[in-house]
């Protein structure tokens, strides 16, 4: 299964965002009740028309929907494009299950799960004119691994004919794996095993629908028609992009693709985030992409708190122990590190209490089984776990240190250059110098420290980094990042970072997974087990969770923050 | 019976008594004085007067202020608990400056991170002068293809801008480190960021000892000296070298302020100084986050280095002014 992880601000993608309520939950109790959804949501007083003034660092590179893994794009496009599923558009805790949206319902599985039979609305039409078909459903998927979607393999590996497909791209045909039936406007898919996500990842934006007619390669910065509300109408790497109203589109359900308010969208690529900060201070930009820099926190949530929305991300950073490696090869000194980090500290590096939280566990907040469970803090133990983080345990540490009889040796932390991992790499390098190591920390650009710390050549022992869902599942944290299968030595794409494999624990996952077909809140528990297991074996060092701030202009209005695609940017009302 | 005048001061002396003379030398001087020695108490300012860990992150810690436990990291006063901002400046023994983003006192590190980036200036212009002079020498003594090879490298590397040149070579040995046979330089060694500022200002230096060494060569005492059969190691060591010895004297802090420049900026890009450990230039960069809530941290360094390398350009002026017999003889005539 692939991924990637969480990369501040710019190669962050599908950015799980849970419902302010459910963000409220971990948050201060004094900062809870101010935050500012009522401040600027106007629901009983729409606007439509105006243009929304978009600001963003860099451009997310390609347009085609089907092959860019960047949030920015993602983002942008959700107005853009459809999929026969779509996760809701709007918030709560109900938003966590896909809904219907080019397909009239979400189908019931059949034969064992292996089967799922869809049928295509009406009347719709792509952005170009042309009417949607079938066919273009069938096309799109084939079209997935035609332009080797990054998705193609860990999400739609199931569907019959997929293999062949991913051996030999250029000549797919997903034969036995997708039937179409225009008559009836019938889809049937027929996978190899039953798949309790599949459903998820038809919603995924990867499944996007395009004509059947769209060019079988990475149509780079020409976005394909498609089905939403809008369409990109110009597209320039280097300055902006302007997306501009669908004339063909009909809003056919309003919780999965609904109508926007602005005429027009335009982004400006360029400003560093500084800048953008002050443009939208100004009045000059109405939002912007990147993270607020955390030295403006305080004026913005001072001055323009009313202009402030705060949602929780499904994404945490964590310490990868490499389990085959000295020290981490010791139980004892990994659960030494778990009692000895201060998270309280790692809150602090993320803009405190209001925007982070401490985590101990692998599952963060707000994905299917979580239970709040911390194994590692002073007065707990993996046998009594407390149900929150309160303080690191030095004298729990150092005897385990000791009785480990690792102390002294040298510990490699390779962290990210950017941003927030600085300070976190040199506080846990101050952490483990204080449990008797001698730790050195080595500092890679992002993009090239994320595959380093993956291929097991590099022998490292201490990895530094994040992760994020694409949807909300406890396997995309759990079994993505820890089993036995997710290790593939050699090779920088591993995602499972500690090396670690555990039959027993692999074992729990195959049967959480399972049961989701049949009993998903049976199936819940079983993954807050593995959770629970997991942290026994503390392959990994759980950090932080992180909320994120974005910063509106004052004329912006009826700010909607969903589950899985933030901010609505297409509800945006502009003054 | 007259009185038989005392001998002449040596040229040294003499120099001496002009650089002593030279009022902005003396205080840029004192400055720089005051300064390396602030630095070099860092240790014990750390331990006996701020009783703090420059090093160590310390976020989540408190400090005594009077009788106050007062927050390393403060919640910002806005509705929404937006942030936290380090102490800024106390007025106290401890955190007088204020602390940065990962809770450390910004005096201790200014100290500590000032013997860092004073050490590795000082060393590279050294580093530098030895091998600008062993180049410049060869060049102008022996001319010829030796003159030719040398001069034609030294273009090379100035054709190359040079803090580009520098970043290239820090990019490459800051993640590996660097291994010359038995030898094994860690990544984080200060050798690193010495050697390549040192080899970056080599031709800077070496043209003008060549130029200095070619004017030599020509003059009647080698002349002589050669004619004597004297050997060609000789007249270098012992004619040349102390010949020359006034422009390297001359070179030295201006070598030092470019060098302490180029330290700065390359630790500002995080290819010099490798934290823990701290130089001025990774101070400003630990305060660029920190510009808008606590400027200090940013401009305590900053002004550090301006005023080193004001003093060492005045120092330099003056040791030229001093050193420079031709026109001390212009001056007193």
């Amino acid at each position: 299964m692939q991924k990637r992880f969480f990369h501040a601000g710019c190669v962050l993608t599908a950015l799980l965002a849970v419902a302010d309520q459910v963000s409220a939950l971990h948050a201060q109790p004094s900062a809870t009740p101010l935050l500012p959804q009522a401040a600027v949501h106007f629901p009983s007083d729409p606007h439509k028309g105006g243009t929304l003034r978009l600001a963003a660092q860099d451009s997310g590179g390609t347009l085609d929907p089907q092959v860019s893994y960047i949030s920015l794009i993602k983002e942008l496009e959700t107005p853009v494009y459809d999929g026969l599923l779509a996760f809701p558009k709007f918030s709560g805790p109900a938003a966590q299950h896909v809904i219907a949206d080019l397909a009239e319902t979400v189908p019931q599985s059949e034969d064992g799960g292996r089967t799922y039979r869809f049928t295509l609305r009406p009347n719709l039409h792509f952005s170009d004119g042309q009417t949607v078909g079938v066919e273009d459903v069938a096309a799109s998927f084939r079209r997935l691994f035609k332009v080797g979607s990054p998705t193609a393999g860990p999400y739609y590996s199931h569907i019959i004919g997929a293999d062949a497909c991913l051996h030999d791209p250029a000549h797919c045909t997903l034969a036995g794996g997708i039937e179409t039936d225009a008559a009836t406007r019938t889809i049937t898919f027929h996978l190899t095993e039953p798949d309790a996500e599949f459903l998820d990842r038809l919603a995924w934006f990867h499944a996007a629908i395009v004509p059947a007619s769209t060019p079988p390669h990475d149509t780079g910065n020409t976005a394909p028609p498609g089905t939403g509300p809008y369409r990109v109408t110009s597209y320039d790497p280097a300055t902006g992009m302007v997306l501009e109203r669908n004339p063909y589109f009909q809003e056919w359900a309003h919780d999965a693709q609904p109508a926007g308010y602005p005429d027009t969208m335009q982004v400006t690529f360029g400003l560093d985030t500084e800048g953008e900060v002050t443009a939208i201070e100004n009045g000059q930009y109405d939002w912007m992409y990147e993270d607020l820099p955390l030295d403006r926190l305080g004026e913005v949530g001072s001055r323009y708190a009313g202009q402030v929305q705060i949602y929780t991300l499904l994404l945490y950073y964590y310490a990868a122990l490499n389990v085959r490696l000295p020290p981490f090869n010791s139980l004892k000194a990994r659960q030494a590190l778990n009692y000895a980090i201060n998270r309280h500290a790692m809150v602090i590096y993320h803009g405190g209490p209001a925007v982070s939280a401490p985590l101990c566990q692998l599952l963060p907040q707000g994905t299917p089984g979580y239970v709040p469970n911390c194994a590692y803090t002073k007065g707990a133990s993996p046998a009594h776990p407390l149900p929150q983080w309160q303080a690191p345990d030095l004298e729990e540490a150092r005897r385990l240190v000791r009785e480990s009889d690792t102390a002294g040796q040298k510990i490699t932390i390779v962290a990210p250059l950017e941003g927030r991992y600085a300070a976190m790499a040199m506080e846990l390098r101050s952490t483990l110098a204080s449990l008797g190591y001698s730790a050195t920390v080595r500092s890679l650009t992002q993009t090239v420290q994320f595959p380093y710390i993956q291929n097991s050549d590099n022998h490292v022992q201490l990895a530094l980094t994040g992760w994020n869902a694409d949807y909300p599942s406890a396997s995309s944290f759990l079994q993505t990042l820890f089993a036995c299968a997710s290790f593939h030595p050699h090779s920088d794409n591993s995602p499972n970072i500690s090396a670690f494999c555990n039959p027993e624990i692999d074992a729990l996952m195959t049967t959480a997974a399972r049961t989701a077909l049949t009993s998903p809140e049976q199936s819940e528990k079983d993954w807050a087990e593995v959770d629970r297991a997991l942290m026994a074996q503390a392959p990994a060092v759980p950090l932080v969770q992180i909320r994120r701030v974005t910063l509106l202009s004052k004329r912006t209005r009826n700010a909607i923050v969903t589950l899985n695609d933030e901010i609505l940017l297409s509800q945006l009302q502009v003054r | 019976m007259t009185a038989e005048a005392p001998p002449p001061p040596g040229p040294w002396r003499q120099a001496l008594r002009g650089l002593l003379r030279n009022r902005a030398a003396m205080v840029a001087f004192a400055v720089l004085a005051l300064i390396t020695l602030s630095c070099a108490l860092a240790p014990l300012y750390a331990r006996d007067i701020a009783r703090t860990d420059p090093f160590t992150s310390n976020v989540a810690g408190s400090i005594l202020l009077g009788r106050h436990e007062v927050d390393i990291m403060q919640p910002n006063d806005n509705p929404l608990h937006l942030g936290l901002s380090p102490i800024g400046p106390t007025g106290h023994a401890a955190y007088l400056l204020g602390a940065d983003s990962q809770g450390r006192d910004v005096a201790a590190r200014l100290l500590y991170g000032g013997r860092n980036s004073l050490l590795i200036a000082a060393c590279a212009a050294v580093l530098c002068l030895l091998l600008a002079a062993a180049a410049g020498i060869a060049a102008g003594f022996f001319g010829g293809l030796v003159d030719v090879i040398l001069s034609r490298l030294m273009d090379i590397m100035w054709a190359v801008p040079v803090y580009l040149f520098a970043i290239s070579l820090s990019i490459v040995t800051v993640s590996q480190g660097l291994k010359l046979g038995p030898f094994v330089v860690e990544a984080d060694s200060l050798l690193i960021p010495i050697v390549i500022i040192a080899l970056v200002y080599v031709p800077y230096a070496a043209r003008p000892i060549r130029g200095r060494v070619l004017a030599l060569r020509q003059a009647e005492f080698v002349t002589a000296a050669r004619c004597l059969g004297v050997p060609r190691w000789r007249i270098v060591l012992f004619d040349i070298l102390p010949n020359v010895t006034t422009t390297l004297v001359v070179l030295g802090p201006l070598l030092m302020a470019l060098s302490l420049l180029a330290e700065s900026a390359l630790s500002f890009l995080s290819i010099g100084v490798q934290a823990p450990a701290a130089s001025w230039g990774t101070i400003i960069q630990d305060g660029e986050g920190l510009i808008y809530t606590r400027p200090m941290v940013a401009i305590a360094p900053g002004l550090a280095i301006v005023l080193v390398v004001l003093a060492l350009n005045i120092l330099g002026d003056g040791l030229r002014d001093a050193l420079d017999v031709r026109d001390s003889a212009r001056r007193s005539s």
